[in-house]
């Protein structure tokens, strides 16, 4: 599972520019149990780590079973044209936990990522703690909570028939659920909708989350680059 | 995965959200239809689009209408209004289709959800990448361009050729007929998939000799390949790994940083 890993920036460009700008609003801190060596009670332990993260404002949760915020509904009907509810319950989140998953966090900057990973660190859940981000960052929280790292593992971006990618932009949204669950042809046309003012960033970004089945889709990030790729020919 | 025609207003809503672009309005019927050989059955459309289970024939009369005034409709896009797509029982070795593709369907080989296994995600009970090692997570197809299993075991076949060690808990793996030579089962070879993570591990100084290697054959597949490596850090929270791949030209911007927080806390239950 790779999910989080290869989350496209300018970093990852084939030509790469000389100074790419830093990514500052996407941090996932995920937690992971291990079957037959710490997933007694995993199910409290991961809700416990969900709660925590609620207190730090993070843009989406997840559990990888289920999804994240903003999950498809089976009972819509037709005033949801007009009235999308783009309301989003967390709370639903950690209530559907039932067994093994990756339940992840997002934050859209460093300083709540960090105060979360200090909670996580002294709840001493027991369960394997990941940060996905810049490694410069990750490595900085860490020394920042006094953590000292276990692993690392770096995305070396993508290689073969690159031809056969979107442009940046797609990259940019649609690596946000690295399961491939949100189309580039659905960015898109979401892109278009945003540059014609049919939708706001906003909703767009909404409507993107929802495709993404564990809940890692960044919902800040996402709005920020529609509404870049807005006033941009990219 | 299929589309009921009797259900489907050809709003054409589903064919975007589809990952690899399978589906289409066929013009003779004016109903959307799925590309079978394409399709990777990862449920996106199914799954991921909202639902309103209206009358199919109230749906085309209101469209017909509005197309007839030439009115433009603004519809939510990530909806499907009459519930037309329907899953279909899938047999072997379609099957694996799903397996590699839905997220949301745990491997029976690993037991988790997702293509691959939690690698160094959970390093820190399994300790399965040690000191020196060098573990890498090859995966193909993604982002969105999917992959064939004959391309993946091109690439299983050299990679074994070079002595690498296959992850045995990866689904890939548990596909394979004889690992030693990375081969894959024959009859799922033409199978297509959204994305598939072939595991392998090295020691560290074998990393740029593999990366060349993994280099020079993504030259001869038709799909995209992402590459990740990992390691674990030694004492003093020093690890060479990052040093070695910036010498080789790759870049290490972003990544996984296991904290290190996880306890074997079973085994020491049972101690007690």
């Amino acid at each position: 599972m790779t999910n989080t890993l290869h989350r496209y920036s300018e970093h990852y460009a084939l030509e790469r520019p000389a100074n790419p700008a830093p990514v500052c609003n996407d941090f996932i801190v995920f937690a992971m149990a291990s079957r037959g060596i710490n997933d007694d009670g995993l199910v409290e332990k991961y809700r416990a780590f969900l709660r925590l993260a609620l207190k730090h404002h993070p843009v989406n949760i997840g559990d990888a079973a289920k999804g994240g915020m903003l999950r498809p509904r089976q009972d819509l009907n037709p005033t949801a044209h007009w009235r999308r509810d783009y309301q989003s319950n967390p709370e639903d989140v950690i209530a559907g936990i039932e067994g093994h998953t990756t339940a992840a966090a997002v934050f859209d900057n460093y300083q709540n990522m960090k105060a979360f990973v200090d909670d996580v660190r002294n709840a001493n859940l027991g369960i394997s703690v990941n940060i996905s981000a810049p490694i410069e960052d990750a490595e900085r929280c860490c020394r920042e909570t006094g953590i000292t790292r276990h692993s690392v593992e770096y995305s070396l971006g993508f290689c073969g028939r690159v031809d056969k990618l979107p442009d940046a932009t797609v990259l940019e949204l649609t690596t946000m659920c690295g399961h491939g669950m949100i189309s580039a042809h659905f960015a898109k046309k979401m892109i278009d909708w945003v540059k014609e003012n049919r939708r706001s960033p906003a909703a767009v970004a909404c409507t993107m989350a929802r495709f993404c089945s564990c809940g890692v889709f960044n919902l800040s990030r996402a709005e920020s680059i529609l509404n870049e790729a807005r006033m941009k020919n990219r | 995965m299929k589309i009921d025609p009797d259900k489907c207003v050809a709003c054409g809503n589903c064919l975007p959200v589809c990952p690899m672009g399978a589906i289409y309005i066929e013009p003779s019927t004016s109903r959307a239809r799925i590309n079978a050989d394409e399709c990777v059955e990862c449920f996106t459309c199914y799954r991921g689009m909202s639902k309103e289970h209206l009358n199919p024939m109230f749906v085309r009369a209101i469209r017909k209408t509005a197309q007839f005034f030439r009115f433009r409709f603004d519809p939510e896009p990530d909806i499907c209004p009459t519930d037309a797509i329907i899953p279909e029982e899938l047999t072997w070795p379609r099957v694996v289709r799903r397996a590699f593709s839905d997220p949301q369907v745990p491997h029976e080989s690993t037991g988790i959800h997702g293509r691959g296994t939690a690698e160094v995600k959970t390093n820190d009970v399994t300790n399965r990448v040690k000191v020196g090692d060098a573990g890498f997570v090859v995966e193909f197809g993604r982002p969105g361009v999917g992959a064939r299993f004959r391309d993946i075991e091109r690439v299983t076949r050299a990679l074994a050729e070079l002595g690498v060690e296959f992850e045995s808990n990866n689904p890939v793996t548990s596909l394979m007929t004889d690992s030693a030579r990375g081969l894959i089962r024959p009859e799922i070879l033409d199978e297509k998939i959204l994305s598939a993570i072939v595991e392998i591990k090295t020691q560290l100084a074998e990393v740029p000799s593999v990366l060349r290697k993994i280099r020079e054959l993504s030259r001869e597949v038709e799909t995209v390949i992402s590459v990740g490596v990992s390691t674990r850090c030694g004492g003093g929270d020093e690890e060479p790994l990052r040093e070695i791949l910036e010498r080789e030209g790759y870049p290490t911007y972003r990544g996984k940083t296991n904290l290190g927080l996880g306890r074997v806390t079973i085994q020491s239950q049972n101690a007690e």
